[in-house]
């Protein structure tokens, strides 16, 4: 059963991974794993479970582009992302790297700690008993949410999301 | 019926008219990388999408400006990977260690230009919007996209004007108009949407450069200032391959800016903010966020240990000239260390051949190589625990130049310029008297 993790407003990639655990200054992009919220948690990435939700408050991932921010709460497993406003570059990172993401606000709802259910395919989650529906993303970004990310959703069908088949 | 510019930019990407809102795949212009994202895009682009070669080899511009010059073997032997790949896919457009940041650069090599669609594997891209192109950063994966298909997909947004009136008072710039933006629409008040900057032709291009890159810090997916004509003087030459720009109305330059780019009456905005530069004073982004702002004058007195000026916000020629200004005849204060990282070498080679490196020298500061340096806490100059650092940068992020314990605040380079000679944040008035 995933654990909530509650984070304020305006969480920034610095605090996700800040620059100076960019894998660029690793020895190994496989390093990363550990370096999650690194300073701004440090308990995270050690304790996290895969499945493990983190709910947040509004401009979740604001800040620079880097990938590896969601890359690395990929690496661990993050079940889902929940946030009533995400930053544009890593709402589209996380899409592309396949990290379900929902918009809505429950950093109210939820306490960190808590144990919930979680059906990402439904964006159903299950708390104290009470069932919580979250707003699906737009039918075409689920498409790319379905085939595990742009990578294999453009190995796939060969064009962007969107985009006419033909073209 | 009218559009905003990003409607305008994006209309002529993708061959008919769009509108706020919709949905479309369109060609890009340029694709920008740079040394820090390479690795992955790199693999992304062969191992993982299996293209063997880029979409364009001449459309694609390389910039290794995160930590130039290495810092570590691990960085040498990336950059070093870099170049390599670089050749073998012919690509035309590196530039290497110590040319400069790559927003700047791409304006000053004539690589980025009006009207364009521009992304990068930055999030300040949004910086190319300083001569009317709509720069947008993305990672690795949209950017691996990018170079393998020539495409990328996008919301075409909404559009926020900021409408300033009047003229800047003595001391005060376009840091001050950029960091009152974000203070009055907060650090996600253009998600999702296009900034536009009104009233402000009389600015030079760094200048506008400094309000595009700020674009970001409001959550803006681009932030485009109006082609307009600048008095800026031209120095760039023809010595090193650089574009020889026509006369110092640059922007007026024949064809230089696109017939069909112009504001239009009645385009739609989501939302207009009015800045009166006669009433603004200089402002402050104090810790830890870029919206958390103040005037000068709130700010209680805060002692610094380094002053840095420099970024693709605020290490402009103009920007070391104005520093320079307030230092003539001064010397930075006992106990405070002044770092000045040029934005590109052509800006330092500006700054040598009219005094303003000199004038700097002489009041203490050290001058580093042209690029990123400290503002991603990686090498020239990270903070330590408790440091205060006043900085000319766009983020005051917990953690972004060092140590999560030191105190980041945002200001202008005339701000910085006072506070080197003080000791405490200084308006720049308080020093010239």
């Amino acid at each position: 059963m995933p654990r909530v993790w509650i984070f304020g407003a305006n969480v920034n990639t610095d605090q996700i991974v800040p620059g100076r655990y960019a894998p660029y200054m690793l020895k190994s992009e496989d390093e990363l794993r550990k370096y999650p919220f690194v300073e701004a948690r440090p308990e995270f990435a050690s304790t996290t479970q895969p499945g493990d939700l983190i709910v947040a408050g509004p401009n979740f991932g604001c800040g620079s582009s880097r990938e590896y921010a969601p890359l690395a709460l990929k690496m661990v497993n993050i079940g889902a992302i929940i946030a009533p406003l995400f930053a544009r570059i890593f709402y589209r990172n996380a899409l592309n790297l396949g990290i379900p993401c929902f918009e809505a606000d429950l950093t109210g709802v939820l306490t960190d700690g808590q144990i919930v259910d979680f059906d990402v395919s439904k964006g159903l989650l299950v708390a104290n008993g009470q069932e919580i529906q979250l707003p699906p993303p737009p039918t075409f970004l689920q498409e790319v949410w379905n085939a595990g990310g742009i990578v294999p959703f453009y190995k796939q069908y060969g064009r962007f999301p969107g985009e006419a088949a033909s073209s | 019926m009218a559009q905003t510019l990003a409607e305008q930019i994006l209309s002529h990407a993708a061959g008919r008219p769009v509108r706020a809102g919709e949905n479309v795949v369109v060609h890009v212009d340029l694709v920008m990388m740079h040394d820090s994202l390479s690795p992955s895009i790199i693999k992304i682009l062969h191992n993982e999408l299996g293209a063997e070669r880029v979409w364009d080899p001449e459309k694609i511009a390389v910039v290794v400006d995160h930590v130039a010059p290495a810092a570590t073997v691990q960085n040498a032997e990336y950059q070093y990977n870099l170049r390599r790949w670089v050749r073998e896919q012919k690509i035309t457009h590196l530039y290497d260690v110590g040319r400069g940041i790559s927003h700047p650069v791409l304006v000053e090599e004539g690589m980025a230009r009006p009207g364009m669609l521009i992304v990068g594997s930055d999030s300040h891209s949004t910086g190319y919007g300083s001569v009317g192109a709509f720069g947008t950063g993305m990672g690795s994966t949209d950017i691996a996209l990018a170079l393998a298909t020539g495409k990328t997909w996008l919301r075409v947004p909404e559009t926020v004007r900021v409408q300033a009136r009047g003229r800047f008072r003595p001391g005060v710039g376009a840091k001050d108009l950029g960091l009152r933006a974000a203070r009055e629409l907060t650090a996600d008040g253009a998600t999702y949407q296009s900034v536009e900057w009104h009233g402000v032709d009389f600015l030079s291009v760094g200048d506008r450069m400094t309000l595009a890159t700020l674009s970001i810090e409001v959550g803006g997916k681009a932030g485009i200032v109006p082609p307009t004509s600048t008095q800026e003087p031209v120095a760039l030459s023809s010595t090193n391959g650089l574009r020889q720009l026509v006369g110092s109305d640059w922007l007026n330059a024949p064809g230089y800016v696109p017939e069909w780019l112009r504001v239009e009456e009645g385009a739609n905005y989501s939302r207009t903010v009015e800045i009166d530069l006669d009433q603004l004073n200089p402002q402050i982004s104090v810790p830890h966020y870029v919206d958390n702002v103040v005037d000068l004058g709130d700010l209680e007195r805060v002692a610094v240990d380094v002053i840095y000026i420099g970024t693709c916000t605020n290490g402009h020629h103009g920007d070391m000239a104005a520093a320079a200004q307030i230092l003539r005849g001064r010397r930075v204060a006992p106990g405070v260390r002044l770092l000045v990282v040029p934005a590109t070498s052509e800006a330092l080679r500006q700054a040598s051949l009219d005094g303003t490196l000199d004038t700097l020298l002489a009041a203490g500061a050290a001058i580093g190589t042209p690029g990123c340096g400290a503002c991603i806490g990686r090498h020239m100059g990270v903070l330590a625990p408790d440091e205060v650092c006043l900085f000319t940068g766009n983020r005051n992020f917990r953690g972004r130049m060092g140590s999560p314990k030191a105190n980041i605040y945002l200001a202008s380079p005339e701000v910085a310029a006072a506070t080197a000679v003080t000791g405490y944040i200084t308006h720049p008035q308080e020093v010239l008297g």
